[in-house]
């Protein structure tokens, strides 16, 4: 590992601890952000986690929202060569900015639309290697683009979220989401964010401070760790919040009124 | 009471009658409803192993949990798994709901699933079709208990997916052919309750002879915008909240029940709720004034004197009612003592038999006191 030391949100998720198994192996992780306070960095602190050398994990990237070279740029910052992942078969980047879906009628059909891009996930863990196979980390940037490529349909982004779903019990994979809360926050009854939220083990919002903009302070964070897992209930049910700053090349998290 | 709610389960209904439906609702607030579900599934199969359930086996409809989830959830629970083929049953509507992997073998982009050849249940490709599902009940169910008239018990893990997929009226038509269906000794499902209309909900609810509601033990209100007041709410709201479950009683009454759950390493426990002011505000409406007496005023209600009461002499009372002739005639009559009647000894015409409610009768003081045991 690059950095010895764990920062609050490894800490919050249990990557903190040093074993062999990926601490997130299994679970849903749901990120909500806003227009104030962009949730992306946690993404790009995952990924960047997930492929520390030491660490066995692939991370199937899913992208809708941004090219390859956004992500390379930002993760090299970061320390981590995602062209060189690539290559070496632990990064796979499925490029779907432009993936239009068909017509309700032919949602179904295994040739387009989100049930082909399933199909591509899924045939894509069958080909790596069984070591592999169970350290999988699914990565969707970001849902609200996805619902605009299903054309405004949130009942089909579920039926593809759920298949994911079926991914992290058949291989222990972990699915990350990243959403905006603020999209649905209007809407009477913000069904498809709820959804989101009951699917999810950890749920992590990236909310602006109470108290407005601040220079030194980017926003504030708040990991629920709520997951139904009977094997692992150390952190069931716990709920951390802190604050963040986002660096050039790091980011600084701190608890309120700790920071130097 | 959790416990009251599973023993309804686990006796069944009467023949020719509706069998007992339960619904299990929750909200984002206090997401345990799943917790629940599965506390009453773990409880339900420890009464069908012993032999104490009017079922002699369950078909469980998993939606948002896979087979071999439930499979380690009951061993986990001490319950036998490895003769689970003779009492369970699933019906699979999680490894494939709408036939993706199916269609995608098909054309050749999957490789064979390694699909489990499974003795304990079917694998449901198309949930949109209710008829089938109903269908595939009835079929696993009639196949588990070997006699026609022996009963099997019904578990859905989860409205809110058939919902996504059928219209509400294919799944109240579900539910209720359930329900009336001569084998079927009990339904129990769960609904998340802020992903759907009132209407829905209310539907669900009409349908259901018990509704256990999980709800957090304090609301977070708009007031509350401090940030480490939030989080400490949820966090207590994330540990325990509040089992609200109301009994729709065979003769019509219904009988509204509270505890305090509380989530634990070990899964959900169930306690009383801690103090008669959580009872109260459990049940009592949330209005901006108080709907509570004070002691004072209690006592002071308790002195007022109400017009036809007996004083106490053994005389009959005249009131005068406004009218100039007061027959001596007509006299009204009072009873003493709470709870009791008296009849007036001797006046020639009318009587009025009085009798007083009393203002501390006990809710339940008119019900079957054997009610609870367990026999």
């Amino acid at each position: 590992m690059d950095q010895r030391s764990s920062n609050l949100l490894d800490e919050a998720l249990g990557l903190d601890c040093q074993t062999d198994r990926w601490a997130l192996a299994g679970r849903v992780v749901a990120i909500e952000d806003s227009v104030e306070t962009s949730g992306s960095f946690i993404l790009h602190q995952l990924v960047k986690r997930a492929l520390a050398p030491n660490s066995s994990t692939v991370v199937l990237f899913i992208a809708f929202a941004q090219p390859f070279s956004h992500y390379d740029r930002i993760l090299r910052k970061l320390g981590c060569n995602l062209a060189a992942q690539r290559v070496n078969n632990r990064f796979f980047f499925f490029d779907k900015l432009t993936l239009q879906c068909p017509d309700v009628d032919e949602r179904n059909s295994p040739v387009s639309g989100l049930v082909a891009l399933y199909g591509e996930i899924q045939e894509t863990i069958y080909g790596l290697p069984e070591v592999s196979r169970k350290n999988v980390t699914i990565i969707i940037d970001d849902l609200s683009i996805v619902e605009v490529a299903a054309n405004g349909s949130s009942d089909y982004v579920l039926d593809f979220l759920h298949y994911c779903h079926t991914l992290t019990s058949e291989f222990d994979c972990t699915l990350i989401t990243l959403n905006h809360e603020d999209i649905y926050s209007s809407t009477e009854k913000p069904a498809f964010l709820l959804q989101t939220e009951y699917l999810a083990d950890i749920l992590i919002k990236a909310e602006p401070l109470a108290t407005g903009l601040a220079t030194d302070v980017h926003g504030q964070l708040t990991v629920l760790n709520k997951g139904f897992n009977h094997g692992q209930m150390n952190s069931r049910n716990k709920i951390r919040n802190f604050h963040f700053r986002v660096k050039e090349n790091m980011v600084e998290y701190f608890y309120p009124g700790s920071r130097n | 009471m959790a416990e009251s709610v599973c023993r309804t389960l686990r006796d069944g209904g009467l023949e020719g009658e509706h069998a007992p439906a339960l619904t299990i609702k929750d909200s984002i607030a206090s997401p345990f409803g799943f917790d629940v579900f599965c506390h009453v599934l773990t409880q339900l199969s420890s009464f069908i192993l012993a032999g104490k359930s009017q079922s002699r086996g369950l078909v469980l409809v998993a939606f948002c949990r896979s087979p071999s989830f439930y499979a380690d959830l009951l061993k986990s629970k001490g319950i036998d798994v490895n003769s689970s083929n003779k009492w369970v049953r699933i019906l699979d509507c999680y490894t494939d709901p709408l036939g993706w992997k199916f269609r995608l073998m098909g054309v050749g982009n999957l490789r064979d699933l390694s699909c489990e050849a499974s003795s304990t249940g079917i694998l449901c490709k198309d949930v949109k079709d209710t008829n089938k599902l109903y269908s595939s009940i009835i079929e696993l169910g009639k196949g588990l208990v070997a006699e026609a008239k022996s009963r099997f018990s019904v578990a859905i893990d989860s409205v809110d997916q058939m919902l996504r997929h059928a219209s509400m009226s294919s799944v109240a038509g579900l539910f209720s052919n359930l329900r009336s269906h001569g084998q079927v000794s009990n339904v129990f499902w769960l609904l998340h309750s802020d992903l759907h209309e009132v209407r829905v909900t209310a539907s669900l609810e009409y349908m259901s002879s018990m509704v256990a509601s999980v709800e957090p033990l304090q609301q977070l209100t708009n007031g509350q915008r401090d940030d480490s007041d939030k989080a400490s709410l949820t966090e207590q709201n994330l540990k325990k909240g509040k089992f609200h479950v109301r009994f729709k009683r065979r003769n019509g009454r219904v009988r509204v029940m509270l505890e305090e759950f509380h989530i634990e390493q070990s899964g959900i426990s169930f306690k009383s709720a801690s103090s008669e002011e959580v009872t109260n505000q459990g049940l009592l409406p949330k209005v901006q004034f108080s709907l509570q007496l004070s002691e004072k005023e209690q006592i002071d209600r308790s002195n007022v004197v109400l017009p036809f009461e007996h004083q106490g002499n053994g005389k009959p009372i005249q009131i005068y009612d406004g009218r100039n002739s007061l027959m001596e005639g007509k006299h009204e009559t009072t009873s003493v003592s709470a709870g009791n009647s008296e009849t007036n000894e001797g006046s020639g015409g009318g009587e009025i038999i009085y009798y007083r409610d009393s203002d501390d009768e006990m809710p339940d003081s008119d019900e079957d006191p054997d009610d609870d045991l367990d026999i």
